[in-house]
């Protein structure tokens, strides 16, 4: 399991190739990358800044995928996330994961991602025409966190 | 000793992102730091006027009845937008 905060760019072959490197067991990897979009809310974003909480991040983002673990059958999974200063089209977040079917592959990086949304100590502050402003959360993260409880 | 974070757009109202301060007697939970610090007055009333504010105790989310001890290290943020 792999697990960092960190400034630098990812690679997505990169990360995948790390994880299925010298083994044969693994039949499925799912992955999600996610973006800085150059609009949110109605208002153009020049840039964003990503704060997050240093130490609290890195547990909180270990706990996820071990929860995620209990659940499905992972064999091996691999989180980035990418803090400081972004711009549109920059990534911000990566998830992997590997399983030996896809059904618990795919059902593992969206349950990581959903909890991440919600659980992981990470603030966005957007550059728009306007000024700064920090972006508010989403009722819809909340839901989409919750609807793993009833599965 | 208690040190108490603070983070995003609470730590901008605050001023500071962090402070060292000594439990004060009689001080049992998160709830009770929280009220003590909210009444401080002017910008330490965007503790209470923050939506749906969050709280760490030792890095792990807690509630306001939580406990404190001396030593705890407790974070004050509001709900969190990585992803």
């Amino acid at each position: 399991m792999k697990v960092s905060v960190q400034t630098e760019d990812f690679d997505l072959d990169v990360e995948c190739a790390a994880l299925t490197h010298g083994r044969k067991d693994i039949g499925a990897l799912a992955s999600f990358v996610g973006l800085v979009r150059d609009a949110n809310d109605g208002a153009g974003i020049a840039r964003m800044t990503l704060e997050h909480y240093p130490g609290m991040t890195e547990k909180s983002l270990a706990e996820i995928v071990e929860q995620a673990r209990g659940r499905w059958d992972v064999l091996d999974a691999t989180v980035i996330h990418r803090v400081g200063e972004l711009k549109p089209g920059d990534n911000i977040v990566l998830v992997v994961v590997a399983s030996a079917h896809r059904g618990d592959a795919f059902a593992a990086c969206e349950f990581i991602m959903d909890f991440l949304k919600t659980r992981a100590p990470f603030w966005k502050k957007e550059e728009t025409p306007e000024g700064g402003r920090w972006v508010d959360a989403r009722e819809s993260d909340d839901v989409a966190a919750e609807k793993w409880k009833g599965r | 000793m208690l040190k108490i974070l603070y983070f995003a757009g609470l730590r901008e109202a605050l001023g500071q992102s962090s402070e060292q301060l000594a439990l004060p007697g009689g001080m049992g939970t998160v709830g009770q730091l929280h009220a003590h610090l909210a009444a401080r007055g002017g910008a330490w009333e965007a503790l209470a006027k923050t939506k749906n504010l969050r709280i760490a105790v030792n890095q792990q989310m807690a509630a306001m009845d939580a406990p404190l001890n001396d030593g705890d290290e407790v974070a004050f943020f509001p709900p969190v937008t990585g992803g």
